[in-house]
């Protein structure tokens, strides 16, 4: 009789909720959901009495219904209403042709050769410091305090300096901020690769002691083989990371192109339903190039025998 | 002087080992660590001689010192005091010039390479042709009986499977010495036992001398051509039993008066070296 009357309502409602769909994407959609609203709330509070103030500096008269609708398609609101940047997103990504200086994909495509030159670079700094401070106590102690170090000034107020310094030694453009981006992205590529080297068992080690493995062989066959799955987990951190440089460093050399200009000219001219589109496509490239190295990192685990 | 002075350690000339030449000669080694707790003996005073092909067990309580006495001997670590020759020269050299094997209690296989891959290791540190890298991944797999596995990854092999792979892997350079460090102390008895007789068969086909360090009497007595007892605090032989068994033994000479004999005499120079008042 419980049981009856227990079973049957939970039958009936499991036949959606327990699609393997529904399942799998309820809860997620759920959230977006939730913060979707959230974000339309806030955007209907924040633009309000800026619509207001709008409607009464031009001296129309206006009812509630005028000003909500005001709020969600103001030319330049504080908070713009997620369809605006939504569509701002997409008409600058796909209403210019991908060259043109209006489209984001122009934008996004400056900044990510800087991103993808500075990361290179940040890796291969960052993987030979690791090897130094691996095979000496000297460099360890010599260079770690000068790695830490440099992550502590703040990389806006680095930027510029970089700029006219390397701007005097005659490099522009794409080279100053790749190394902007490089300083700041070497540096999880140093700390996880010190780590991943020394993570091989000391009876690893101690293997290839007794067959007397020299240094180079230690480190090809045993440390570097041992350090990959470091490797992926501190490019993942770096390649968000470098972005950041990337964009951060497009700032103060006022580029005409780039994320970063984009973010730039859109704060100066109050144009906030462009600030966020950019901020999406920044967004957008991050968590590609992420999944990039994801995927990378599966290929690699399954040739090396992940299970 | 320990109750039970060494019976053999002063062994009478056998003829034997007198013709054969010495794979280890150690005098009066001595090992002392400083630790945080003060000084610690882990072996004092070790004298021992182990002739070509002989098979050496290492037997005692923790701490006694049979690892170390191994790991000595692989230059792994270096003793304080004494001289030691492993196939005639000093340790390091000999560790340089690849003369042993060694197999630790864990496989310690490396996780990213196959069971080929895993075996062709040493070898290509050592500089083996390709074609020789592969004739001798076929024929050290048949040997520990795993042909047909060298596509496979460590994970996809049991316990005692991988340790027959490190077994392999010890013995594909083809070194004069296999220095065992408790290898199926991590394995059930019932695998145990089969890897011991597969180990007396290696040893028999090989001809290697092998060093062998074990926490279990039947398992000393019956690979062994010789067993070290040996006590803790400091780290000391108590006796050397020679263990003269026919090499192509079985696992049912376990049964016989004989063989009861040595083990009783192991245990009793076990329980003499230990002080059970502590």
């Amino acid at each position: 009789m419980t049981n009856n009357s227990l079973a049957l309502p939970m039958r009936a409602s499991g036949t959606l909720a327990c699609h393997r769909l529904v399942e799998r994407y309820a809860p997620l959609a759920t959230t977006i959901l939730a913060l979707v609203a959230i974000w339309y709330v806030a955007a209907l509070a924040m633009n309000w009495t800026l619509v207001r103030d709008g409607f009464e500096r031009e001296e129309t008269p206006y009812t509630v219904t005028d000003v909500i609708s005001g709020t969600m398609n103001a030319e330049r609101p504080l908070l713009p209403a997620p369809h605006q940047v939504v569509s701002a997103f997409l008409d600058s990504v796909f209403g210019y042709p991908p060259l043109a200086p209006r489209s984001l994909v122009y934008h996004s495509l400056v900044t990510l050769s800087a991103t993808a030159l500075g990361f290179v670079l940040g890796a291969l700094l960052g993987i030979l410091l690791a090897l130094m401070i691996v095979h000496s106590r000297v460099l360890e102690r010599s260079l770690l305090p000068w790695i830490i170090c440099s992550q502590m000034v703040p990389v806006l107020a680095l930027a510029p300096i970089f700029v006219v310094v390397l701007g005097a030694l005659g490099l522009q453009g794409l080279l100053p901020k790749s190394i902007i981006s490089a300083y700041l992205c070497f540096f999880p590529i140093a700390i996880g690769m010190v780590k991943g080297f020394t993570s091989p068992d000391p009876l690893q080690v101690e293997l290839m002691r007794t067959w007397s493995a020299n240094q180079r062989q230690m480190l090809w066959k045993l440390r570097w083989p041992a350090a990959v799955p470091y490797l992926f987990a501190s490019l993942k951190v770096a390649v968000t990371i470098s972005l950041i440089g990337a964009i951060v460093a497009e700032l103060p050399t006022g580029a005409e192109a780039g994320i970063g200009a984009r973010l730039l000219a859109g704060s100066y001219y109050g144009q906030t339903v462009q600030l966020w589109a950019a901020l999406v496509a920044s967004a957008v490239l991050s968590s590609g190039l992420i999944a990039l190295i994801a995927l990378v990192e599966r290929a690699v685990a399954r040739r090396m025998g992940a299970h | 002087m320990s109750p039970l002075s060494p019976v053999n350690s002063v062994s009478e000339p056998l003829p034997e080992p007198a013709s054969k030449r010495l794979v280890v000669d150690a005098q009066n080694i001595s090992l002392t660590f400083e630790t945080a707790d003060g000084r610690v003996d882990a072996l004092s005073n070790v004298s021992l001689q182990i002739a070509e092909g002989e098979f050496v067990s290492f037997i005692g309580p923790s701490g006694c010192g049979k690892t170390t006495m191994l790991r000595v001997v692989a230059d792994l670590q270096q003793p304080s005091s004494g001289t030691l020759l492993v196939n005639g020269m000093s340790a390091e050299n000999a560790r340089l010039a690849r003369s042993y094997g060694y197999v630790f209690q864990a496989p310690a296989l490396f996780p990213w390479r196959t069971i080929e891959k895993n075996l062709k290791l040493p070898l290509e540190i050592m500089g083996f042709s390709e074609v020789e890298q592969q004739q001798r991944v076929q024929h050290y797999l048949s040997l520990v009986n795993l042909t047909g596995f060298e596509r496979k990854f460590p994970w996809q092999l049991s316990g005692g499977m991988q340790q027959r792979v490190s077994i392999a892997r010890a013995l594909s350079f083809d070194p004069d010495l296999l220095l065992m460090d408790e290898p199926f102390g991590a394995l059930d008895e019932i695998v145990r036992d089969h890897l011991n007789e597969q180990l007396l068969q290696l040893w028999k086909s090989t001809e290697k001398t092998v060093l062998f360090v074990t926490h279990s009497i039947p398992e000393a007595v019956f690979l062994s051509t010789k067993i070290v007892v040996m006590s803790p605090r400091p780290g000391r032989i108590i006796d050397i039993i020679d263990c003269d068994f026919p090499r192509d033994r079985s696992l049912e000479i376990r049964e016989t008066p004989e063989f009861l004999k040595i083990a009783q005499r192991v245990r009793s120079g076990l329980r003499a070296g230990h002080s059970y008042d502590e």
